[in-house]
């Protein structure tokens, strides 16, 4: 089977007909590409998880008090975890950002490739940004730098084509689209104002 | 020194004891159950030190013990998980019982303790502990493997399986006749069906009876609310733990959890003093004359769980190194062997003796258990023919 595109991505959905406001992070909706198994661990949460290329499960336990670990089973002994990791609800947020900007930069690196000097970049809120706590409006970046904000990923989550009233915070990543000049320039306002 | 002095005193003293216990236990990582019992024969009859003044308010905190270690069990699944359980697990939900459940009571039979020890024995055989193969698991990191959901069937199934026997002992302890016993069987199953049904369509109306927004308000409610049940349960002939195991059942959500977090250090004290009681009521001395049987049933029923475990890991197509963990898994027995057979002993219908032998048994398992569940994967790659070792 060819790995010429990695199978576990999100960002098929963007772009098409009408997409929906908040991708939710079910796993189900993956399902065109990947199965998502579920299964109900009685007392103790959900085990969400699929079986990767490599034939490695890899998933997460949902527990009932909100923590989740990050699950990778075993090359010799596929019914045991190598690795059972307790995140907290910002490193698995952190986790999937890692996980999903990269896929949806590439993508829409890929879709722009034949518009000579149009790019797309991540950028990131930091906590000591002026804007956390405000809204993409405050930032006039389209009018000041012609830079357009084509999506936010906060948590793992995508929120396409974020709306003038769109409240960043710390930590979101900023998948932004213009010319090299202008994505400095916004990179610049979203750090220093 | 007056009554009242004597008794805080001596409960004080008991307390820190297993305070003490309790912080080993957790040092050498096992079930702080097996050194409640242990101090509970140093208080009581025939033991070390013995304690006279508190035994009102042990006997009624033991009871309550049991009714929260029910209740919280019963918070812990959600009806759907349940009925869900036991839809994927009952053929090997039957296989457990049947294997695990014989040698309780064939060794009963053997020691000529009639039909009712039989059924007392192997209830304490047969049913494995939650609690300890839950903490295990998660601190093993086994929570990710796939045969821990088929571990996990196996304990569900066995804790509805104990609502039904709950009300049958109690109605055979009580001694009726077999007509009595099957009405027993009947209500119980009746009741069952109905919470499970009230709990899958309105369990919310359930929570919002008990449900508060203010902590106090809600722990007062919630406690009254499960004596209640067990109490009104015990006069219905269905048992006081099975009433407080289906108000768990039933109240759901979100409530279930703030319950679980409320009732959890209420739950850890009174258990901690029915492990003690039910210590205390046993005498030391008479349990070497039943070691021996202890120790058989200790060695036939591990590998009897081991079977099942395996067997049933099998049937969900995990191979043979997560069938045997599966397998060793199961061994641990603790708390809900110890429930029956304080049941079984406080109702006078049975020899004292089963008391001895199923603390010894519990003692046994509530260690070899968890051990086993340790050990189990470095023994058996080794006794795999193909040590395929390599990557990790």
């Amino acid at each position: 089977m060819p790995h010429d595109r990695p199978k576990w991505t999100v960002c098929h959905r963007i772009g098409a007909a009408s997409p929906p406001r908040v991708l939710a992070p079910q796993p189900e909706g993956y399902g065109e590409h990947v199965n998502v198994e579920v299964t109900p661990l009685p007392g103790i949460g959900v085990r969400k998880e699929f079986v990767a290329g490599n034939g490695r499960r890899i998933g997460v336990v949902s527990h009932r008090d909100g923590t989740t670990d990050l699950i990778v089973s075993k090359s010799d002994d596929p019914d045991a975890c190598l690795a059972s990791l307790p995140l907290t609800a910002d490193e698995a947020g952190a986790l999937a950002n890692l996980l999903g900007v990269p896929q949806l930069v590439a993508q829409l690196a890929e879709e722009q490739k034949d518009l000579p000097g149009i790019s797309t970049r991540q950028l990131t809120i930091k906590a000591a940004s002026p804007y956390d706590g405000r809204t993409l409006g405050d930032t006039a970046i389209r009018t000041r730098t012609g830079v357009s904000v084509v999506a936010v990923m906060r948590a793992g989550q995508i929120h396409p084509s974020p709306a003038p009233d769109f409240v960043f915070t710390a930590r979101d990543l900023v998948v932004a689209v213009g010319t090299a000049e202008g994505l400095d320039a916004a990179t610049k306002i979203l750090h220093q104002g | 020194m007056d009554h009242t002095a004597l008794a805080l005193i001596e409960l004080g003293a008991v307390f820190f004891l297993l305070g003490v216990l309790g912080k080993v236990a957790q040092r050498v990582g096992m079930s702080p159950i097996p050194l409640y019992l242990v101090g509970g024969l140093f208080f009581g009859h025939g033991g070390v030190i013995e304690l006279g003044d508190i035994g009102q308010f042990t006997q009624l905190a033991s009871e309550i013990g049991v009714v929260l270690l029910l209740l919280l069990l019963g918070l812990e699944y959600s009806a759907t998980e349940l009925v869900g359980g036991m839809k994927r697990s009952w053929p090997a939900g039957l296989v457990d019982i049947v294997a695990n459940a014989a040698p309780g009571a064939v060794v009963a039979l053997l020691l000529g303790w009639g039909p009712v020890g039989a059924l007392a024995l192997a209830g304490v055989t047969y049913i494995s502990s939650s609690g300890i193969i839950a903490k295990v698991l998660g601190d093993l990191g086994r929570l990710g493997n796939r045969e821990t959901p088929v571990v996990l069937s196996i304990l569900v199934f066995e804790d509805l399986a104990m609502a039904l026997y709950l009300p049958i002992l109690t109605a055979v302890l009580g001694g009726v006749s077999l007509l009595g016993g099957l009405t027993a069987v009947g209500v119980s199953l009746l009741v069952i069906s109905v919470v499970l049904v009230i709990a899958i369509k309105y369990g919310r109306f359930v929570s919002a009876i008990v449900d508060s927004d203010d902590r106090e308000v809600f722990l007062l409610r919630v406690f009254g609310a499960a004596l209640l049940v067990a109490g009104l349960a015990q006069a219905l002939q269905v048992s006081a733990a099975v009433g407080a195991f289906l108000l768990g059942i039933a109240i759901s959500g979100s409530t279930a959890e703030n319950a679980t977090r409320l009732l959890e250090p209420l739950r850890d004290l009174f258990a901690a003093v029915f492990f003690v009681v039910f210590g205390l009521n046993t005498d030391p001395a008479s349990i070497p004359p039943v070691l021996a049987w202890a120790v058989v049933l200790a060695v036939v029923t591990t590998v009897t769980k081991v079977g099942t475990g395996w067997w049933a890991a099998r049937r969900s197509g995990v191979g043979r190194l997560g069938r045997a963990r599966a397998g060793a898994a199961l061994v641990a027995r603790g708390e809900f062997s110890i429930v029956i057979a304080g049941l079984a002993v406080s109702a006078g219908a049975v020899e004292g003796e089963l008391a001895a032998l199923a603390t010894a048994y519990v003692l046994l398992m509530a260690i070899l258990g968890p051990t086993a569940a340790r050990v189990v994967e470095p023994v058996a790659r080794r006794l795999q023919p193909s040590p395929a070792t390599t990557g990790s």
